[in-house]
This record gives structure tokens, sequence and C-alpha cells, in this order.
């Protein structure tokens, strides 16, 4: 075991070795090997998990060029930069040369000789990385608890003391006791929310910052889509094949940490010689600098070695990245529909007994824009639950329920503050030269949950308009168009969004359900009182979890027989009555149908499925239509 | 000499990293550091000394742009001819033989070359705008030479693709030497220039500008292999900075004895002279600054123009060096393709250290800069922007346009995913290619719209906005606004001030972005009547006119609108007519060439074939959607190339149909006592048969354009100007907003009011209600109140009585 950790502990050394051995023999592709050695290695049974991640373990416990790995959503793309790729030293002393591999590394050794002609220059892409946002707490705690990684603190980590009161001091002595299963007291109960945490992160980022360097961390703003957000950020190099990566894309990147204080020295260097008029310098202006070099401790580089993206975020699913895995989504195909009954009476029960509304938001919940026909996302299901009540605090609770059960997800109150003076849409800063994230710039399969219920009196601003159009492109076309100021972007996306209202939604929505509450106002608030977070044994939330991203993630198929079936079936209605459905309720009707028999899970549709979705739907527009006329009489 | 020059530099380089005063440091010759880093570039960013012109009297102006320096060692071409370049390696004697070190450029050929391409090239094809007014049969450069020497204005724009044709090997030195071959060019064209011209006197020498170098057009294909190189990439400016003074050249005076001295630059550094050369002070000499020289440099950042992007990544930036007169030429905003060297810098993590952050920074050292959009305020007819196809793709194109079936092919890849609506996507297909442009401005007549715009209107959920979307994502310059959310200045233009530079700046709006392009404006009926009365000019003048803020001016919207309209009552109502189901006024509507509807058609073979297409569309696996329809980006590709190098003319035979299609379509409302068409229906039918000429890729307009123009032409009207009361089509529905039927209508209440009131005898004043009451009693049909009030209008008009509130008097 202890020799399998050589190439966690110092990957360097390996790439050394091959890079030496291959000077001998020219054209041996050593850098494909390299990259395919430790793919090899981390393919071995539970490799992955001894390596340490960076989402669970504080940076300094990490040792400085080991392999580490990240979970996160490319947030922004830098340019690229060029570096030298084998470079020549000089001993200063025996005037020998060496020659040394660049790639991997931020810094170069002593005494590089800049004449020389084996001087490769290569180039790499530099992404701006943040933890995925929105990422539930039982998510992270799973896959900290889920890791075999022996994280040692760093002998080069010597914790600045005198800046840390009595009190904190304590905390850090807690940790430092027992680092390499720090989190493990929490993750045996994810319930409890991760609050005492969630301070250590933030007084670790503050604390650390200054000792890092002199920069003060106030100056630096991670940007994170989602205010509230903690956690490492990362720049990370990427060697090869950087163009099939894309903006928001979600992975799991394996690389060499690097966190070389030489790196921030840039800043401090800078305030000392401001006067100095480099053309090299001058090229950057302050704020640039700050965002494309903050300091290494607060922003760790990476050097991707390999990076597998993410089909899911969901620790208790494997990893699913290739056909074979395939097996494991046909093996739990038998259950679900026993899960689906549990939590089809869980919602009923959290929807104030309505079962319909229950049946949609688990057709809601395990929606996925699965293709684009040109602007047309198919697949999506965006669902508007109008008649939530407003007492104490009904939606919060719906919200705190669904995040429980998904992976990712995000609350969006509608106030008029939020609306007026939240960055929903992400803003490209020329001056810095980053892109400035916004709230919808999520990860796919993200829920939001847009509480309406939260509107207010009172007037939108410019802003405010522009975040009700851009929620409106977002539901409708399943794309967010990024500011650059000059231009618009336009970035397709892949997010569940979920509206609660009183009335209709001022948003489109794919369905709108009115909540029939089968509760009577007066026992309300006990009744509330009684939904309780913890009303499902653990082992239960998480059937429930695995169920939804399971179902999310089955592919499906129609036959001929059925497309015919559908065809004639739609035509027969029309026949009937022509303004009984229109096309765009054929749509409705036909995502419905993919996704009741997904949610059951079955593959292909069945006629039984197809008269099933036909009337929930019935059900559903019939109750709209009582609804209208129960509002109408209102004023 | 190279050796010493190597010993220079090091110590210039000591000089910066030990004291922060900037540049002014003793220069200790033997402290000479050699792992420091510094002052190497990439490998081969050598200096080169720039070759001295043999022109005299005229001073030669430095380049900072390629980054070498007029050094002191005044190496004069006569007297020594071996060493004519600074850097030319003195081990070679044979003189003919010589290179510049590290390359393979002979001055002395290189220079003839060049020299020979300036007297003879000839593009007798030339079409660019810089040789507007040149003759095209005359050597190019030798008229531009004449040019310069009338103006003065010392500078050579040469165009890389004119040295590729002439010399190929030229071209691939000044390529991948510009650094050498460019001062080369300098000298061989002042030479030149003060042969033929030897009595004009210059500002400096002439300075040789190369654009279009083909090595790189893309900011995302720079890689390692570019360094030092000419390349040339397009891109959008997004920031300039202040102006930046470089210092070229330091003056410095002895504090002992006054005696002064100048050191030139050697790449952003001065070695201060350590001992006064007259009393040998040591470290008396002091820099005296405003008699040093500086030249201006500026740094731009450009980012790549939103066309080159691939989808789900953001725009790679690059910094961009201008110097002297390059400097403020560009603007934040501007659309430019530049001229330069790639250059890249090592840089240093700190200088006490010896270890470098293994890292360059790049930035383009800026020759050439060439605005891409500036044409597009002059209102010149070409494309700005010219989309470069390969062989293989125009032919491609060519192959498709010559199937018989390519209208249908094309009208039906547009928006696969929207079923059927055939007509609608024909038109909207030749809204895309659009008409052929035309001037008239020598008549009077100015510009005839050449874009075709369009109207659709029908039931919400019919699929409109989705194909407007469609059509956005389709077009190179589109935009998409929503009638709602757009007020007239969002539209138009708007003044601000620019946060940068505090300037008043004029921020166009989306039809003046829409240029060229298609302006794609959903839920038009929503629009308030301000905003949409902006519309009237764009979509006939096809210029906005703006007075707002001391700025005054027409800008040009060449657009194309695309707009969709829902019904008043949400539901589109068969019995009434098209205006007063989108209530919009008459004057717009008739600049639409085409309105369709998009309603429900209620027939059960539509329905299966809808239902088919939908559980298809969703069933589908990717690839066979791919087999059954067009790729988008070949429908692209297809349309730039119709629309930049098809340009269709009548035929004869063609006008005629045309002639007679107008003759006929007046004919069939004359028999009814109305007029069915007008000329502006007759240039639609011509824009909508040229844009069907260029669909086939013809440069002819003939007989099947036309009768497809005419069918289209019918087609639409018969959906939208069909007076719901009689089933006639009626085009006065859409010139004049009422039906001929309903003029009709109003005459005759008007007339049996007056009877009434005739038959009434001597009563100058009558009650307004009971006069109503009486009609209604009096009248077969339903009278309504509005009616009655156009009745009462018309016989006011006609100085029969008049209305004052509620009572109405007769007059005379």
């Amino acid at each position: 075991m202890p020799s399998t950790h050589d190439w966690i502990d110092s990957p360097l050394v390996v790439i050394e070795d091959m890079f030496a051995a291959s000077q001998n023999s020219p054209n041996s592709g050593w850098e494909a090997k390299a990259v395919e050695f430790f793919k090899e290695r981390l393919k071995e049974k539970d490799a992955h998990t001894w390596v340490p991640s960076l989402n669970d373990v504080p940076l300094h416990y990490l040792k400085p060029n080991s392999l580490v790995k990240f979970r996160c959503l490319i947030q922004d793309m830098f340019d690229p930069e060029f570096y030298m790729g084998v470079y020549e030293t000089v001993d200063s002393s025996t005037k020998a040369k060496t020659l040394r591999c660049g790639k991997y590394k931020d810094v170069t050794e002593c005494g590089v000789d800049f004449s020389s002609t084996n001087t490769v220059t290569a180039e790499r892409q530099t992404f701006y990385c943040v933890p995925i946002p929105g990422e539930n707490s039982w998510v992270k705690d799973s896959f900290a608890a889920s890791s075999q990684a022996r994280v040692i603190p760093s002998t080069s980590y010597v914790p600045s003391r005198q800046k840390r009161s009595y009190e904190e001091d304590e905390e850090m002595d807690d940790m430092d006791a027992q680092p390499q299963k720090q989190r493990e007291p929490q993750s045996a109960g994810p319930q409890s929310p991760s609050e005492h945490l969630g301070n250590n992160d933030s007084k670790r980022l503050e604390t650390e910052a200054p000792s890092g360097s002199t920069v003060s961390s106030s100056h630096i703003n991670l940007n994170f889509p989602l205010p509230g957000e903690k956690g490492p950020s990362c720049l990370v190099k990427v060697y090869e094949n950087w163009d099939c990566f894309k903006l928001n894309d979600t992975l799991e990147v394996y690389g060499i940490l690097s966190v070389s204080p030489a790196l921030s020295a840039l800043a401090d260097e800078k305030e000392a010689s401001s006067g100095v008029l480099d053309p090299t310098e001058s090229m950057e202006t302050a704020e640039e600098q700050r965002v494309h070099s903050p300091p290494a401790s607060l922003v760790p580089r990476l050097h991707m070695l390999y990076a597998a993206p993410l089909q899911h975020n969901n620790p208790l699913l494997p990893v699913i990245s290739s056909a074979d895995d395939s097996a494991f989504l046909s093996s739990s195909l038998g259950e679900m529909a026993s899960v689906r009954a549990e939590l089809l009476s869980y919602f009923t029960h959290v929807l104030l007994g309505d079962a319909l509304s229950a049946e949609y938001l688990i057709l809601h919940l395990i929606s996925t824009v699965y293709s684009r026909r040109d602007v047309l996302p198919l697949g999506k299901f965006t669902l508007n639950l109008s008649g939530c009540p407003t007492v104490s605090s009904y939606t919060e609770r719906l919200y705190q329920i669904i995040q429980q059960l998904v992976p990712s997800s995000y609350y969006l109150g509608m106030s008029l503050q939020n609306m007026n003076h939240m960055q929903l849409v992400p803003k490209k800063d020329y001056v810095a030269n980053r892109l400035v994230s916004g709230a919808l710039q999520l990860a796919k399969n993200t829920s939001l949950f847009l509480d309406e219920t939260k509107l207010e009196q009172g007037q939108l601003d410019t802003t405010g308009v522009r975040n009700v159009t851009a929620l409106g492109n977002l539901i409708s076309w399943q794309k967010v168009d990024y500011d650059f100021s000059y231009h618009q972007m336009e970035f397709p996306c892949n997010i569940n969004v979920l509206i609660v209202s009183e009335a209709r939604s001022l948003l489109p929505s794919d369905c709108q359900v009115h909540v029939h509450s089968q509760v009577v106002p007066s026992d309300m608030e006990e009744y509330l009182g009684s939904i309780h977070i913890h009303s499902q044994a653990f082992s239960q939330l998480n059937k429930l979890r695995i169920y939804l991203s399971v179902a999310r993630l089955l592919d499906y198929s129609i036959s001929e027989e059925l497309t015919k079936a559908v065809e004639d079936d739609f035509v027969d209605m029309r026949k009937d009555d022509p303004q009984s459905i229109s096309a765009e309720d054929l749509h409705r009707l036909l995502v419905v149908a993919r996704l009741l028999s997904l949610s059951l899970g079955q593959t292909s549709l069945s006629r039984d499925m197809w008269l099933r979705a036909k009337d929930l739907e019935a059900q559903r527009t019939s109750r709209m239509e009582q609804h209208t006329c129960v509002n109408g009489n209102e004023p | 000499m190279s050796l010493n020059r190597h010993v220079f530099i090091l110590n210039v380089h000591l000089i910066n990293i030990c004291d922060n005063e900037p540049c002014l440091q003793t220069v200790q010759p033997n402290e000479v550091d050699m792992s420091s880093p510094l002052m190497y570039g990439t490998p081969s960013s050598r200096i080169e000394g720039t070759p001295r012109s043999g022109v005299r009297g005229t001073p030669a102006r430095q380049r900072p742009d390629l980054g070498s320096v007029r050094k002191a060692p005044q190496v004069d071409l006569q007297s020594e001819p071996s060493a004519a370049d600074g850097g030319a390696a003195s081990e070679a004697n044979a003189g003919q033989r010589l290179v510049i070190w590290g390359t393979d450029v002979n001055v002395g050929i290189c220079k003839e070359k060049f020299q020979r391409f300036l007297q003879r090239f000839i593009d007798p094809t030339s079409n660019e705008d810089e040789n507007s007014g040149l003759d095209l049969n005359e050597p190019l450069y030798m008229q531009k030479l004449e040019e310069i020497s009338v103006v003065g204005d010392p500078v050579l724009n040469v165009n890389c693709l004119h040295v590729q044709s002439f010399d190929a090997e030229l071209y691939r030195q000044l390529i991948s030497y510009p650094q050498e071959v460019i001062p080369t060019f300098d000298m061989a064209v002042n030479e030149l220039f003060f042969e033929r011209f030897p009595d004009s006197i210059l500002e400096f020498q002439i300075q040789v500008r190369p654009y279009n170098a083909l090595k790189t057009r893309n900011m995302r294909s720079l890689n390692p292999e570019d360094i030092d190189q000419l390349i040339t990439i397009s891109g959008m400016v997004i920031r300039t900075s202040q102006l930046i003074p470089e210092m070229q050249e330091a003056f410095f005076q002895c504090q002992v004895c006054a005696y002064s001295t100048r050191v030139e630059v050697d790449r952003g550094r001065i070695a201060e002279p350590a001992v006064c050369r007259n009393c040998n002070t040591t470290h008396g000499l002091t820099l005296v600054h405003n008699r040093s020289v500086f030249s201006d440099k500026q740094m731009i950042k450009v980012q790549e123009s939103p066309e080159d992007m691939p989808a789900g990544q953001t725009p790679h930036t690059t910094v961009v060096y201008a110097h002297n007169d390059l400097v403020d030429k560009v603007q934040p905003g501007d659309r430019v393709n530049i001229t330069g060297v790639y250059r890249a810098v090592p840089m240093r993590v700190n200088p006490r250290q010896s270890n470098v952050k293994a890292v360059y920074k790049t930035h383009i050292d800026a020759i050439h800069f060439r605005k891409t959009d500036e044409k597009r305020l002059h209102g010149v007819n070409e494309e700005a922007e010219q989309k470069l196809f390969t062989e293989d793709r125009v032919q491609t194109l060519k192959e498709l346009a010559g199937k018989p079936d390519v209208y249908e092919r094309l009208s039906s890849a547009l928006a696969p995913s929207i079923y059927e609506h055939e007509d609608i996507k024909k038109g909207i297909l030749l809204q895309l290619f659009g008409g052929t442009r035309k001037d008239f401005s020598q008549t009077g007549r100015g510009h005839f719209r050449a874009d075709v715009n369009i109207l659709l209107c029908g039931d919400p959920g019919t699929s409109k906005s989705q194909l407007l979307q469609y059509v956005y994502n389709l077009v190179p310059r589109g935009q998409y606004t929503s009638g709602k959310g757009s007020s007239a200045v969002g539209l138009t233009a708007y003044v601000m001030k620019d946060p940068e530079t505090r300037q008043v700046v004029l921020q166009t709006g989306a039809l003046v972005l829409s240029d060229n392009g298609i302006c794609c404006i959903d839920e038009f009926d929503k629009m308030s009547d301000n905003t949409r009365s902006v519309l009237h000019e764009v979509m006939e003048q096809q210029t906005l006119s703006i007075a707002k803020a001391g700025i005054i001016c027409q800008l040009n919207a060449r657009t194309a609108v695309l707009a969709a309209a829902n019904p008043v009552e949400s539901q589109w109502n068969p019995k009434k007519t098209t205006i007063e189901n989108i209530q919009l006024p008459h004057t717009l509507l008739s600049r639409f060439d085409l309105i369709f509807l998009m309603l429900d058609p209620q027939d059960e073979a539509y329905d299966r074939r809808l239902a088919h297409h939908l559980v298809s569309l969703y069933y589908q696996s990717e690839e066979q959607m791919e087999e059954e329809f067009l790729d988008m980006a070949v429908l692209r590709d297809y349309i730039a190339y119709a629309r930049t190098y098809i340009s269709p003319r009548l035929s004869e035979e063609a006008s005629q149909t045309l002639i007679e299609a107008y003759v006929d379509m007046r004919k069939i409302g004359s028999g009814r006592g109305m007029v069915s068409a007008y000329p502006r229906q007759l240039e639609s039918l011509i824009r909508l048969a040229e844009a069907h000429a260029k669909v086939r890729f013809s440069e002819k307009v003939e007989n099947i354009d036309v009768e497809e123009a005419k069918r289209l032409h019918r087609e639409a009207l018969k959906q939208s100007a069909t007076d719901p009361r009689t089933g006639f089509v009626d085009i006065s529905i859409l010139t004049t907003g009422m039906s001929l039927t309903a003029r009709k209508r109003k005459e005759e209440v008007a007339q049996a009011l007056k009877k009434m009131i005739q038959a009434k005898g001597k009563t100058p004043a009558m009650k307004y209600q009971q006069l109503l009451d009486d009609l209604r009693g009096q009248s077969e049909t339903a009278i309504t109140k509005e009616l009655f009030d156009e009745a009462l209008r018309a016989l006011a008009d006609e100085d029969y009585l008049t209305v004052t509130g509620k009572t109405v008097r007769l007059l005379a």
C-alpha cells in the first residue's frame, strides 16, 4: 500500500522520471504515457478515494505538489498562456547543463539558461473553477465521509498563532488533533446542518489569507455564483484538449496542487515597486493582477492530469462515466416503482394532502433537458405550484425538503429587494478581465426554487426588469444570455426551475398545478409543524436521493407502434373538439408521458403509461378550469 | 560586435533589478549576472539595429512597433557595404551571401525584390476601398508613393496578399522575420521614393505597414509557433489605456561641467553613463526629462469577436501595443483587424530570486489597424466583412444550388422543429436572402429597400416566437427584442456617458446593430405607439435620424424586420380584418412585404402530420435528425455566400411578367370599384423575385422567380387581406386600414341619417341620443354608436350639421 501512495504524494517525481527516460528516446510520447499512468492508477478499485479532495480537506493540510482532486464547475476561462515546457538549467558551480520539464509546475528551478536552444515553449489554458454552486450539505458530507485519503498536516504549514484569538485557537487544535477524519462527527448525521463547519471554513479563509501574503482577503472576491457560498476556488491549468471543456461544465479534476508562495509574492513585489514602469507589468491593471494571480494560499493552482466530467454529483451513485455503468442503472429499475410510491406518499403529505401536485413534483424533479432541436430544448419541465399557503413559511419548509433530496439546489425569494439588487446574469468585467458570476450560472440539473410568495408591491427598476427577463428566458429556452457589455452571448443551461406562488406565476412555465389543500386552515400551523425534515429515516432518505438521480439518467425510447397510437389519439381528440388540445398540449403530454414512464423505471413508453399521462393532464386541466372560475368571482 | 551587444544588454538588466528609480544607474560592466532571466526574450526576439537608409535629409523615425532601435553606429551603406545591417554576420564575406543572423534574409536581395514589387505590382481586379481613385492598370504602389509625395503622410500600407502573389518567397520571409524584413522594406521604399521625388520633404522617412497577413485569422489559433512572426487577427477592442510616454532617447547633463550626452533607449531600458566623458567625474550625470525624447504608446485590449467563438466558451483577449501615430486610432467597441508582431516576454516572480514563473506574457506590437465596421457608417454597398469560404465549401454550396428542389430543401431546413407553415418558412427564407440593392440617388429617389419585411400574426402558442428565435440564431447579425421590453431609444440609439473616457457617446440600439441583418421583434403589438413610430423610417427609408444631446446624425439601418404580433382579443377573430385583429396602424402594416397568419388549421390530415412530427421530434435520435435536414452551418454559409456574391438583375422576360402581374392585380379590384394593388406591392414582388433568384444562385431573375414571388405574395394576401364580410381579397384593408365594404357601409349610414333629418323638417337642433334611437328604429341593420358617430362626422364634413356636446344643430 505505501508504494501506491507515492504517486499521490509526489506525482511530480513520477512525471520527472518519465521525462528523463524519454530524453534518450525522442518522440516517445511520454506526456501521453504520464497521463495514461495516472488514469490507470485511478481506475484501480477505490483508488480515487485515496486522493484527498480540495472540497473537504482544508488547504493547509494538503501537501504541496501532491495529487489532489477537486469537484468543481468551470466558472471562467482565462486566456491561454505560454510557458516553458522544457528548459535547461545551469548549475552555477559545475556549469553542468540539465534539461528539465516545466509541465505541471508554476515555477522553474534555479539557474535557468534562457538562451538555450533546447527551450520548448508550450501552451496551456487556465480555468477558474469554483465548487459546484448550490451543492447541498448532505452531498458534501457524504463525499467527505467516503474519502480514504490519509491527510497529514503539511510540515511546511506553520499556523500563525499570534493572530488568532484564544477561542479560535482551541478549535484549530481540535482539528489539528485529528485532521484525517475531521469531518466524521458531522458526517454521521447528515441531517444536522453544517453550521459549525461552515463557520470554521470561513474563519480559516479569513485567518489564512494574512499568513499567505500581505494582500488582505477582503480585496479578493472569489466570484462564487451564489451568495454565501464557501469553499476553495481554484485556478486549474489544463494541458491538453482544453477545447472540449465548456463553461459551466462540472468536473472532477485530478491534478497536482501548487501553492508556491512565489506566486503570490508577485502581488507583494508589485506593491513595493509600483513606481517601476516595466513594460511587462503595465500590461495588467491592479484589478486584473488581483484576479488572475490571487495569493496561492487562497486560490491554489491545480495542474490538471486528468478530469472526469461529472454526469451527476450524487455521492450515493457510482460515477457514471461510460456504458459499463448502465448495469447499475438497470439493476435499480426493479425497485423504482416501490420507492416512487414512498416518495409520492411523502410528497402528498408535504403538499398538504394533494396527491396530484405530488405526482407533478416528482415528474419535475426527474426532468432534464436531454436534447435540443435547433433552439428548442426538449425534456424541460418547469413546474408552477400555485395556491401555496403563505402561512408560517411553508415555502421555505418545502425548499428544505427538496434540498434534502437533490444534490444541488438554490432558493431564490423573488422579493423586490432581491430582484432589483441581485445580479442574476453573469457579466464580463473588462477592467479585471473576468466573468463576474451571477446566480444563474448554475451547474446542470441544479434545482432552482423560485419563491413568488415573497413578491411584494413596488416597482422593478432596470436591473429588476432585466432579471425577470433573464428568468423568463431561462425557463422558456433553457439559456442565459451572458452580458459581455458590447454584445451578449448565449449559454445553454439545464436548470430545473420550480416556481411556487399564490396565484398563477408571472413567469412562464411548462405546467401549472394548483395545490388543493386537504387541510383545514385552522390546523395549518400544527400540520406544518409536523412536516419535519427528519420525518424520514436516514436510509430511507438515501433511497429517495438515489431514486431521483437514477430516474434522470435513464434512457428512454418509444416504439413505432406507440408512435402510431399517439398520433391516432391526437387526431381523435382534435376531431371531437379542436380547442381541446393544441400542439403545445401535445408537447407537454409527450414530456409528461416520458417522465411518468421514467419515474416508474420503464425505459419505453407503454399504452398504459400514455393513458395515465393523459389522465394526469386531464385532472390537472380540470382543476385549472375550476380554479379560474373561482378566481373569476373574486375581485 | 555581437558580443559587445550581449554584454551591454546584461548590464542594462542589472540596472533595473538593483534600483527602483526607473532605469537609471551606473553601468558596471563586470557585474554580469549570467543567471538573470530578464534580458532574454524568447529565443528569437533579438535586437537588430535597423538598417539605416541611405537617404539623407529626412530624419528616420524609430519604429517601436518593431522593437528595433536605430542605434548610434551610423552604418554608411556606401562606405561599408559588408556591414550593411547591424545584425549582419561578419563571418560571411561574400557580399551577396550575407544574411541577417538567425534568418535567411539577405538584405540586398530582399531590398531589390521589394523595389521590384513596388515598381511592377499591378492588380487589375482590386476592389479595396484604399485603392479607389487609383488607376488599376498602373503599378499600384508607385501611385501610392506619388500620393505620399503629394499628401506628405509618410506611411505606405502594403497588402501582404499582393506580396504573396508577386513573390511567395519574399512573403514567407516577411511573415517569418518581420523584425528584419520590414526595416529592409523601409530602406528600399525610401531609396525608391527619394530617387523619384528628390525634392519632396517628409516629416520623417516612409514607413512600410504591411497588413492582411494570412498567417492567423483567429485569436484562438495563436500558438507558440507564432511568436515573433507577422500575424493578422480580428477582434473587438474592449479597452484602451491612456497614453504612455515611452522614453526613446534620454538626455544627460553632467552636474560638474554641464557636458551633455544622449543615450538611446534599448528595449525599454536606458544605460546611464557612469563617467562624464568631458571631465571624467563619476556619477555626475543627471537626467534632464524635458530634453529627452519620448514616443507615444498605448495599450489596447482586444477580444475575440463573437462570431469566431466556439459555443460554450468564453472569448479570449489579447494585449496589443500601439505606437506613435497608431495611438488612439481605435476606440473600445471597434471591430478591427490588427496586423502586428506577436511577442512573448517571460514573467518573473521575484527579481531577487532567480526563480521564474515559467510563463510568458504575450502581446502584439501593432503595425497596422484596419477597422472592419468603418464602412457601415459610410453606407458603402458592400458587405463589411467578407466571409471567406474555402474552395470545398463553395463547391458544396454550388452543388446544392444546382439541385432543382433547392428552394424546398432550404425552406424545410429552416427551423425543422416547427411544423408545416411551408409558405411562412419560404417567406422567411426569401427574407434571409433579401433582394438586390439598387442605388437611385442620382435620380433623387435614393436607395431602394432591398430587405423584405415580414409580419407574423396569429394565435398565441403557434410557435411564432420559436421561429423568431431560430432566425435570430441563424443570421450573423441578428437582434432579438421583445416589443414589451423595448423602448424607442432601445431600438434606435441613445446618448450616454462612457464610464471609461467620460465622453458622450452614441450607443446604438437593436435596429442599428442589425444593419445588414435581421431584427426580430416579438410581441410587436405590445409596443408603445411612440416606439413603433420610429419603425416607419427604418422600414422604408432604412435610415435612422437622430437628434439628441447635440448629436445630429443619420445612421444606416438596412435591416429586415421580422415581427410577430398577437391578436388583441388573444384569439384570432376570423370575423374581423387583420387590422382590427392586431390593432396596428395601417401605415406600418403597408410596409410589410408579407403578412402571414399563423392559425391553427383544423383538419384531420394536418393533425396527423403534426402529431407525427412532434412525436418523432421527441423520440428520434440525434443522428436521424441530422440525416433528414440540412446542417444549420451549411444553411448559414449558403445564405452568406448568396448575399455576398449574388446580385441578380431582372431579365427582360421577367420584367414583362412582373408588369403583367401588377396590371392583373390592379384589374381584379377595378371590377368592383376598388384598388387592389399599389406600387409598394410591385416593389415587394420585385424584391421577392430577386431573393428567389438568389436562392438559386442565379444572376438573372427569371420567370420562375416571378411566379414564386407572385404565389407567395398572393398566399400572404389571401391570409391577411381578406375582407371577412365579403370574402374577397382587399388590399385597402392593409393600406388604408378599412375595407371597401366597410367604407361603403359608412356612407350608407350617413345618407340614411341625412334623409331622416331632412324628413323631420324644420328642427334646427336635435338631441344626440334621440337621433341615434330614431336611426336605430329606422334601420334594418344594427347601428353601433361608433358607426353613428362616423356618420355624424361625415355629415359635419359636408357642412350639413355640427355637433356640440349632446346636441346636433343643422347648418344653413
